[in-house]
Order: C-alpha cells, then structure tokens, then sequence
C-alpha cells in the first residue's frame, strides 16, 4: 500500500530533476535573512544558485514550478558539530576517523586534519540528506591531544569532492574531559593552552618552522601552521565546555585574544552567563535537550538553556549528533517548546551555523547568489510528525532514497509477498 | 462362603504387620519432619503510598483512551485513585475538582519498559554505575531493585514527560543481566516506597554483540554461538534444580523428611522463568537472533515477552505476532553498533501492521522524558511508507503494550473504569513536539504540574546546588 503522496513526489522529482531554472512556489519560507519568513512566497533558482526570493505569484518564463502550496520551504539544514564522513558504525566495526590517538606529526593534536578522511560515500549522508541535512561541520570528536585536529565543512551531496570548506576551525576541550588527558587538571589545561595559542601567536617567520631551524616548542611545526588561521582570526576555535566557571575562563580567554574568534560549544549552563557571550559576542552550539546533570559540571542543565541565550542576544546554533543529526529538527522543536521563538530555532539550523563557520552567504540562507541547497517540508519542519518532500542541493533534487529506506521496502514487499528477502530489491 | 481360617489368620497377621509398620513409620516420620523450607518470592516488599488526590474531572478534552479509542470534547471522572468514568458527556459529580481540559489532550500515563534510572543515574560517575554485575555471563542473581537509587534526578524529569511507571533494567553486558523491578514514577527515599505492588519480576537477557565483548577475553561466551550454549546450559541447569525443588516439595508432601536443595538465587530466577512467574525481557537488534531466541524460548517451554531494541524486528513481524512476543523499540536509533546498523524509521509501525505487539522504549535518560514524540515519530513515518494508524491506535504503544509485556495491564495502561488513575493531561495534542505534560496523576494524585513549581520533584542530590527547582 504505497501512499499516494510517494507517487506525488516521484512524478514531481521526474519532471523537475533535470531543469536548469526552478521555481519553488506558494509555500512559507524561512529565508535565514531580513526578509525573515514570507507566507506563499517564490523561490526562483538557476543552476546551482538562488536568483530570488519573493512574494510575487507570477513565475518568469522557463521555471520548472515545484508546488509548495501548504507546504513549508527552508534552506538545507546544516549539521552544526557533528562526525559525518568520518564513522559508519560507531563502536566495535573497524576505523573511526573521527577518532585519533597521538602520533609524531602533532604533538598538541592542533595539526589532524578531517578533510583526507571524509567519505562521501557513507551511508549516513544518504540518510541525512533525505531528512533535509544538505551540509554539514564535521570534525574529530576524540583526540589524545589537547586540540582535536582540523575540522572540514562538507556537502551532503555524495559528490566525490564533499569538502566545501577544508581546515574550517579546530576545537578544544576545556571542561572535565580536557582536563582528564592533561595533566588531571584544569590547572594544567588552561596553562597548556595559553602557551599553544601564544606560541603559535610568536611564530611570525615561515623559516623558524623550517626542517633545518632548531624548534623546541610546545606545538609540533605541523601543530603550529595548522593554529596560524585560528591566532589571526580567520578560522574560529570551537571550546568545549558546560561549567559557568569554564565558560567566563572561555569569555576570559577572548578577552587575552580577541582577534580569536571563540564559539562555544554545548554550554549546558551557559544561561547562566548569556549576559557575557553576548557581550563577549561568542555563539552557542547547543543540544538543547540536555537538562540532566550528568557531571558536576552540568549541575544547572535546562530545556530553557535555548530560550535564555536567545533573550539575552547570544546567537544559538544546534545539530550536535552524527547519525542521527537528523533529528536536529526535534531538538530544535523542544527549545521552542521551552520558550525559543520559532524563527530563532530555525536560525540556528541554517543561518546561525553558516555565520559561524563563515559560509553565511554560501549556506543557510535562501537569498540572491547563496547555494540553491533546499528543503520543501510536508509542514512546519520543528513538527517531528512532517518531513522533507524535496530536497535540492546545488539545485538539483536528490533522490529520496537511502539504504534505510531500501530495507523498509524490501521488507514491506516481504511482508506482502513471502518471497526470499535477498532477491527482492 | 466358606472362610479358610488359616487363610484368615495369614491375611491379619499381613494386615497388622502392614498397619503396624504403616502406623510406626508414620509416627517416626512425622516427628522427624522438619519444617518445610519454602523460597520468600517477595522479600523486599513494596512500600508504595500513593500520592492525596481528590475526586476530579477533566471536562471539554480530546482523550485517547489508550486501547484505540478517542473521544473529541470528553470527559474523564477519577476518585478514589481510579478511573470513574470515561465518556462524552458525564454528570460532574458533587464537590469534585473540575479541570477544563479544552484544547488539551488527555492519554494514560506512558510506562517505559527499559529504564536504567536510578541504576545508571545522574550524575553519572563511575561510583554510581549499579548495571551491570560484569563479573560473569550468567548473573540471574542479582536484582535491579538493589542497585536502584531513588535520589535519580531522571525519575522527576521522565515525570515531566508524562511517565507514571517504569521498568528498570539491569545492562546488556550479560546473557543473563539480573532481575527487573517495575516501580511508580513518585521518586521517594528509598526503592520500595516506588516499587509496583505486585507487578511481576522480569529478568533480563542478552543477545549479540555485548555479552561476547565483555566476555570474549575473560572466558567466554567470545561468539553469537557461545551465547546460545551459555543460554541453553543455564536453561538446562534450572530445569534440573526445579526437578530438585519438585522432588523434594512431593517427598515431603508424601510425609518424607527430604533435604531441601541447597538454595541457588541464579536457579532461583530462572526457575521462576519456567514456572511463568517471571518474565523474560531479552535485548536483541537482529532479526536473526531473535528468530534463534524463540527457538530456544521453545525448547525449554518459557515464554519471552519481549526483545528490547529489536531495531531489526520489521524484518520478522510475522514470527514475533506467531509467537507472542512483544518488540519494544526507539523511533529511529541506529548505527552505533554493527547489530543497529539495519535500524530503520518505520521499524515500530511495521511491526504493528504484522499483527504484532509493538512498545515504545527510551533505554536512556533524555529519550524517556519524550516518548510521545517517539511514537509520533514512528506513526507519521508509517503512514508516510503507506501504513494507516490512526493517533488513537498508535498510543497502544505507549502504555496499554507496555503494560501488557510487564503483566501489569488489568491495573493500568488505558483509561478504562477501575484501573487506576494513571494519566497525562498534555497542553496539545502529544503528536505535536510542542505538546508539553500539563499534569501528571498517578493513582489520582498530583504527580506534576506544569503549572506549580512546588510539584516539580526535585531529587536530594539537587538540592542546595545550582539549578535547584528551575523548569527542567
């Protein structure tokens, strides 16, 4: 019994998946710009980019229409933190790129660098994208070193080349787990820190990281040209931490550098000094959801953790998971349910992420030149009861389809049918 | 007819030989006899009061009755801990509470059928990880209830969620894991003020991937086959030591003074599983494993009543519906292990259209404070892949399966007249991931409510600490 709305959609993908110029039309859309939200608005896009969005009802000529009437239409979602390309099974079923011990090139993991380890191939963007994740930050989620490597930003395409953005940022643990791997202390960890970051600061000349020159740092030569972005600002520092007390050494810490563009990452009682991100201008990258005190440094862990920051003017991004980042869209939902207005919660899986990894005028948005990556959502995508219907990323609709829904297939088919499962495909 | 005297007198001399002997060995028995050794099946009894409450009606509410049913702009009548009365339109009975429910929804309370709370609690330090008696494979003799540590700050935040019982587990590390216990979800001091009057034990098993890597390296089971061998042998061994106990009962029933069997709490347990007084609740993701599971669930005439996780139970909705075995599930989990690798999002709904019984479970801390929005998840991805449940249907797995797999049903699990007043007032309807519990009754009691914060629980360890009875 196949819906009739599957039929719906593969005629809709037959027709359309070929054209060159698109118009998505009659449905609300999220921009992730000024325009804010527009109801029955259209979206036009050629080739590979958006040319417009607007509230007019008429389509220029040689637009394939793509009905959204009743339907909700956004920019592809971006995963803020997440390990795609770098894990298929995550536990106990071989390499996990996501995962590094030491090794001689870095000796304070600042130089690994995700962007030789991503595969397009995963099944997990296939799974992803379906649900309307197009892009997404990927980086090392556990190093032996004090900095976790280089993370990448990457489409969801498949593409063979997935790298939008290679040596996107690095990132820091400065809470319990950062503490553990140096030393047992925060004591040690900061001092560890101040002296990578400052060192990395002093190196001004190529040629003192030449093989010939005699180097005795703290970083490796390799550590120390992958920190260079960070330092001058061009790249921001991921800092892991939930502790208000780590959190103001995380504020004090941009204050000694401000040229250093800090994002805070997880936060659980970062509602407790929203006031200071937003002066300090750190963004946020939460899962909101998080309201347990798993640690004592989680003590004051809320579902309003959202609905805070976003009254005291700190900007929020969410979609921590891998692969499951597609239910971003719930957690996202549940800080609305706490309090976070709805446009906020949808910034913070578009635009906000985009800001923060500097991609906001590729990614996020649905505005004059951005990458026509789009979702058209059976209704209101933070409803864990509504999902994509089209998705489009460089202006071409994908296939809905992943090896989660072959399985589904073959065994409904089974179901019906009683043949052999492995000759039905 | 002619009496033969010597005849006679050989058949009495045979009599009161027999009845002599009869009636000395009687005698010397009887005084010998000791005491009758019997197994206590309940040693830790409960201690559950329920919470006040007073007689209330909920008028103008959309109820999903939990068996299938909904009734637009309804009424619920509850007194005295129970359901009174369930209906369209009640007579709102003299000095009862009355609460306008419009706009709002109201469902049974939610029972999770795989909790670590309070085994695996927060904060989660190595010193409060009581889940798994990673020691051996087989390890029916320990019980959850003795690890639980009611001072969980994840019993008051699934409370917020709308759970009103749950089942804690211990882990997955074994192929036996230890008894459950089902408790109340009214966090107290100690376990046996939440325990669940007279709901039965359950006993965890393993299947897969978990028991041969704690055990591969430390003697075994290290294969899928090794499992089955430790599952069979310990099968083997209790049916031995309840033909002992049997033996033994009959003996002495038959006036024998017989040495009771030397008391085993692992035999103990699954004995109890054989004679269907505790119910086997057994993790397994593949499709396969479970196939093997109800195999030797024959062999050994036990009835398993449900696989946890099952993320692969779509594929065998038909053998789980053939053999009675429930599959509780997450919506869409999957991927952090090679046996959830083939997790899809229709999983729950197909293996309800299979005719089979399907349970939502959250087996984590965050997930059980959420579980309608796991079921809605599951019930829009069904009717996107073509399978028609209505909302109504679909909360059957929320309370009225679960119930049923815990045997915990003829008291709650739907809002039927006499069970007990177990119910969610939800701000929306609880498909929405905006619909928030409103007001939590459990036996009629106010468990929670939205709306005060003097009923949101807040557990010893929270006190005095930062965050202290904030919104959670």
């Amino acid at each position: 019994m196949k819906s009739l709305l599957t039929i719906c959609l593969l005629a809709t993908v037959s027709s359309a998946a070929l054209a060159d110029k698109l118009a998505i039309v009659g449905g609300k859309v999220f921009t992730g710009t000024a325009q804010g939200t527009l109801d029955a608005a259209t979206v036009l896009i050629e080739n590979n980019k958006i040319v417009s969005v607007n509230t007019s009802s008429s389509v220029p000529e040689g637009y394939t229409t793509i009905d959204a009437s009743g339907k909700y239409v956004t920019p592809g979602l971006i995963g803020a933190y997440t390990q795609l390309g770098l894990v298929e099974v995550s536990s106990s079923a071989g390499t996990v790129d996501a995962s590094v011990s030491s090794n001689p090139v870095s000796s304070t993991g600042a130089a690994f660098d995700v962007s030789y380890a991503v595969n397009p191939d995963s099944s997990l963007l296939a799974i992803s994208r379906v649900e309307g994740i197009t892009s997404a930050v990927s980086g090392i989620s556990r190093s032996d070193g004090l900095f976790h490597g280089l993370g990448a930003v990457i489409t969801l395409s498949g593409a063979a080349d997935s790298i939008l953005k290679p040596q996107a940022f690095t990132a820091v643990n400065v809470g319990n787990n950062g503490a553990d791997s140096r030393g047992g202390s925060r004591a040690a960890l900061w001092v560890m820190l101040n002296e990578a970051i400052s060192e990395a600061m002093q190196v001004s000349d190529a040629a003192q990281l030449s093989p010939s020159s005699e180097w005795h740092g703290l970083n490796s030569r390799a550590d120390i040209k992958a920190l260079k972005p960070v330092v001058d600002g061009t790249t921001p520092l991921l800092m892991f931490a939930d502790r208000a007390a780590d959190i103001r050494q995380v504020i004090a810490f941009k204050q000694r550098y401000p040229k250093i563009r800090v994002v805070l990452v997880k936060g659980m009682e970062a509602w407790r000094v929203a006031d200071e991100l937003a002066a300090a201008d750190i963004p946020v990258i939460i899962d909101p959801e998080f309201n347990l005190p798993g640690s004592f440094e989680q003590l004051g862990a809320t579902l309003a953790n959202a609905s805070r920051l976003e009254e005291a003017g700190v900007m929020v991004a969410m979609g921590m998971e891998t692969h499951n980042i597609r239910l971003a869209t719930q957690h996202a939902g549940n800080a609305v349910a706490f309090g976070m207005s709805w446009e906020s919660a949808m910034a913070a899986l578009t635009v906000n992420p985009a800001s923060i990894f500097g991609m906001s005028d590729q990614l996020g948005v649905l505005k004059k030149g951005a990458k026509a990556d789009v979702v058209v959502w059976s209704g209101d995508p933070l409803e864990v009861t509504e999902a994509p219907e089209v998705v489009l990323i460089d202006g071409q609709q994908i296939d809905m389809t992943s090896r989660q829904i072959k399985l589904r297939d073959r065994y409904q088919q089974r179901a019906e049918s009683g043949e052999t499962s492995q000759y039905i495909r | 007819m002619t009496i033969n005297l010597k005849q006679l007198s050989l058949t009495a001399a045979c009599c009161c030989a027999l009845l002599l002997s009869a009636c000395a060995d009687d005698k010397a028995e009887k005084a010998e006899q000791s005491p009758k050794v019997t197994i206590d099946k309940n040693p830790f009894p409960s201690q559950y009061t329920p919470l006040p409450g007073a007689p209330t009606v909920i008028t103008g509410v959309t109820i999903l009755d939990g068996i299938g049913n909904k009734i637009d702009n309804g009424m619920v009548y509850f007194a005295d801990g129970k359901i009174a009365a369930v209906g369209e339109s009640l007579d709102i009975p003299a000095g009862a509470t009355v609460i306008d429910g419009t706009g709002k929804w109201v469902t049974p309370g939610i029972i999770d059928v795989h909790s670590h709370l309070g085994v695996y609690p927060n904060p989660s330090t190595h010193s409060h990880s009581d889940g798994n008696e990673m020691v051996k494979p087989v390890t029916a003799n320990v019980w959850a209830e003795h690890s639980v540590w009611p001072q969980d700050p994840g019993f008051g935040r699934a409370l917020a969620g709308g759970v009103t019982a749950l089942q804690i587990l211990p882990g997955s590390a074994n192929l036996f894991g230890g008894r459950s216990v089902v408790l109340k979800n009214v966090p107290d001091r100690t376990m046996q003020e939440m325990k669940f009057p007279d709901a039965p034990y359950g006993l965890k098993m393993a299947c897969g991937e978990n028991p041969k890597r704690v055990y591969g390296k430390k003697g075994g089971p290290s294969t899928r086959m090794g499992n089955v061998a430790g599952y069979r042998q310990a099968w083997a061994d209790a049916e031995n030591y309840r033909r002992a106990w049997e033996r033994y009962e009959a003996d002495y029933d038959a006036g024998k003074n017989p040495t009771p069997p030397k008391r085993d709490l692992n035999l103990d347990t699954l004995m109890g599983v054989l004679k269907d007084e505790i119910r086997v609740h057994m993790h397994c993701y593949r499709a396969d494993e479970m196939a093997v599971m109800m195999d030797v669930m024959k062999e050994f005439g036990y009835q398993i009543y449900s696989f946890q996780h099952g993320v692969e139970a779509y594929k065998i909705g038909d053998l789980l519906a053939e053999n009675n075995v429930c599959s509780a599930m997450w919506a869409d989990w999957w991927g952090f292990k090679m046996e959830a690798y083939d997790g899809i999002r229709e999983n729950i709904p197909m293996v309800h259209e299979a005719g089979a019984c399907a349970i939502v479970h959250s087996d984590s801390d965050l997930g059980i404070q959420r579980l309608n929005q796991e079921a809605a998840k599951a019930w829009s991805d069904g009717r996107r892949a073509g399978i028609d449940i209505s909302q109504q249907e679909a909360w059957i797995w929320l309370s009225a399966n679960p119930a049923k797999s815990l045997g915990i049903f003829d008291e709650t699990g739907s809002l039927e007249v006499g069970k007990n007043a177990d119910l969610v007032l939800w701000s929306a309807n609880p498909f929405s991931t905006y619909a928030r519990a409103d007001k939590v009754y459990i036996d009629g009691g106010l468990a929670f409510d939205l709306s005060d914060p003097a009923t949101w629980p807040v557990a010893d360890f929270e006190l005095g600490q930062v965050g202290e009875g904030d919104i959670k």
